[in-house]
């Protein structure tokens, strides 16, 4: 059951846990892991009776399984881990990906390699979020940076994951769920169900832009699916040795998120035209945002969704720009994908920020960096 | 039901080679479903990864074909989500019992309704032929070329310590007694396991001097022990499954208060 649409004082993680009850969020697997198990507490507490279902399981990769199962019989399904949970279920996700599966993966980010620093932040699994699994595939991905983005990213992730029947990333980390703040809950919410076969509405799922997405079988219906992991053809004919049939198959489901990418990408602009620009998101957004709002002479793109990356706002920010800087809580991860847009663009001196230790950079840090690079 | 209305026969030819188990199998089943009275189209059956696990795709009903060891995860979600649904897992002993094993034994502790057929065929036989959890001591596979040095996982005596509402294991060759307890796994509310040992003549027997089916099925009868005609409870549970003694019957029959119930999810789907 939703809260009312008012005013709140809450932390992120729970922030999440709203935006997933707006959302319709019907079944929550998950399994207990810091800094992301306060999701975990909320909805156990929340998904109960006729409001859903709430379970935790054995590891992580149960979860997502079952999460998938849930999705298949129709539920809004999500999980909620961090970094060591996340690599248990990349093959999961892999899976969801080739079965066209809508599923919600929070990943409260944290230091890693391995156990790391479980109490920090970190922006270590972006790549993985975009390559985790085996083989080719697209995901959408949200990186919030207040407790208000928990909670309206989190509305995204599940909006954009049913409307392209794809895994959607809420990709937030330690400083951003444990930071208490104000989260301002409105009337009304665009929500997203799924394209359903065999049923006709006038809705936004229903207007997809391409053919690229096909209706969903929910499963009971009689509709007879075959659901499978494997290549399969159109109606569901296993033919993991017809080159054409995975070629199609793998290729559409690429250019489904691909092509869409202007109807799923969010940001932010502040000070579009600078000669300085920092490029950055999630929590090594907010030294950044300091810095481009107190100097006029720096600006600042944000990016909210990072997966598929938005190719467009990025070559706006470099163009005409002398200098770029990437800010990143990794050793440089969505970095060379933004410098690749950037040269293009026609901007040549990009440059990163990158900040280990678990803490995100800090205004001071942002400026000395970009003095070094002989701005200001 | 005819058994064409059951089968995709669309699908066909099958995966399975020339006197795989799987058919007995899967003709058992349909006569358990059909005798329990159960509609295909409120069915669905979920699969792993392995030749136990493409039954379902064969099935005249929608299907979910999975990743490798995770079907009764899978299907923990799929039954919670929509509880209407009756949920069949078909799977092998190397998805069951190795890959997994986590879920099975939790599967079986949670006790969310669901009918799990596991084809213990001993091996590995998609991949061709290497040593699975439940080869029997000393004999040969592809990966234990001089005698599998390891003993067998004991997969029904698991499940019936682990809390299963139902438990039986039969092989390919009681298929009356099969049949049966197919029919009480489908009609018991809670999780339920059938285990049926069967044969791959094309990678078990071929390695272990029983290259022909027949040879197989007589194997099986003449080392299957009846669990319910041994009143000696050593012998119930001398040695573990297949090295040197197959015990069959039903392991287990009880009541547990199934998840579903206990967190009140049933009236609700």
């Amino acid at each position: 059951m939703r809260i009312p649409p008012g005013e709140y004082f809450l932390q992120g993680n729970d922030a999440c846990v709203e935006g997933a009850l707006a959302s319709g969020v019907r079944f929550f697997a998950g399994y207990p892991i810091t800094p992301s198990t306060e999701i975990a507490e909320g909805l156990a507490q929340r998904l109960k009776g006729k409001d859903g279902v709430f379970l935790q399981m054995e590891d992580e990769i149960a979860c997502i399984s079952a999460v998938i199962g849930a999705s298949w019989g129709g539920a809004k399904a999500m999980t909620a881990t961090s970094g060591p949970g996340f690599s248990l279920m990349q093959e999961a996700i892999g899976y969801a990906a080739m079965s066209e599966t809508p599923v919600v993966i929070v990943n409260v980010m944290r230091g890693g390699p391995s156990t790391g620093q479980p109490t920090k932040a970190s922006q270590g699994d972006v790549m993985q979020t975009k390559w985790g699994s085996h083989g080719d595939y697209q995901v959408i991905a949200f990186a919030p940076a207040s407790v208000q983005e928990m909670f309206d990213l989190t509305v995204e992730c599940f909006n954009y994951s049913e409307k392209y029947r794809v895994p959607a990333f809420l990709l937030s980390d330690a400083e951003i769920g444990h930071m208490r703040g104000l989260l301002r809950i409105p009337e009304k919410l665009k929500i997203i169900d799924r394209k359903e076969m065999g049923i006709r509405r006038t809705d936004e799922a229903y207007d997809v832009p391409d053919d690229l997405v096909k209706p969903f079988p929910v499963f009971g219906k009689g509709h007879k699916a075959i659901i499978t992991g494997m290549t399969h053809t159109e109606n569901g004919r296993i033919e993991p040795e017809d080159s054409k049939v995975h070629s199609d198959l793998v290729t559409r489901l690429n250019e489904k998120v691909l092509r869409n990418r202007k109807d799923i990408n969010q940001w932010e602009m502040i000070g579009e035209g600078s000669k300085t620009m920092i490029i950055s998101y999630g929590s090594s957004a907010l030294g950044p945002k300091e810095v481009a709002t107190t100097d006029p002479n720096v600006g600042l793109l944000r990016l909210k969704s990072i997966w598929p990356l938005p190719e467009e706002p990025i070559a706006q920010a470099a163009k005409g720009a002398q200098r770029i800087l990437v800010c990143e809580m990794n050793l440089g991860q969505l970095y060379f994908s933004i410098k690749r847009v950037a040269h293009d663009a026609g901007c040549k001196q990009v440059e990163l920020l990158s900040k280990l230790g678990g803490e995100p950079p800090t205004p001071s840090e942002v400026r000395h960096k970009i003095r070094s690079m002989g701005a200001i | 039901m005819d058994i064409f209305e059951f089968y995709r026969k669309d699908r066909w030819p099958h995966v399975f080679c020339p006197g795989c188990g799987n058919g007995t199998v899967m003709n058992c089943f349909f006569r358990a479903f059909n005798e329990a009275g159960l509609s295909l189209d409120n069915t669905v059956f979920v699969g792993g990864i392995g030749c136990s696990s493409r039954v379902p795709l064969y099935i005249n009903s929608d299907a979910l074909h999975t990743t490798h060891g995770r079907a009764i995860a899978f299907a923990t979600g799929l039954k919670l989500a929509k509880p209407g649904l009756k949920v069949v897992v078909f799977t092998g002993d190397g998805d069951l019992g190795a890959i997994g094993g986590n879920h099975f034994i939790n599967g079986c502790r949670r006790n969310v309704d669901m009918t799990v057929i596991c084809i213990n065929n001993n091996i590995y036989g998609m991949t061709g032929g290497q040593a699975s959890i439940t080869t029997p001591h000393d004999f040969l596979s592809t990966t234990t070329p001089y005698g599998n040095k390891e003993y067998p996982f004991d997969l029904a005596e698991i499940a019936v310590a682990a809390g299963a509402n139902y438990v039986a294991r039969w092989t390919t060759r009681q298929v009356h007694e099969l049949t049966k307890s197919m029919k009480s796994a489908l009609q018991k509310k809670g999780f339920t396991l059938v285990e049926v040992v069967s044969q791959c003549p094309t990678n078990f027997g071929r390695r272990n001097k029983m290259a022909d089916p027949a040879q197989m099925l007589d194997w099986f009868k003449a080392n299957t022990v009846r669990r319910d005609k041994t009143k000696n409870a050593e012998l119930d549970h001398a040695d573990l499954n297949l090295a040197g003694q197959i015990t069959v019957g039903e392991f287990v029959d009880r009541n547990r208060e199934c998840f579903e119930e206990l967190i009140g999810v049933e009236k609700h789907g």
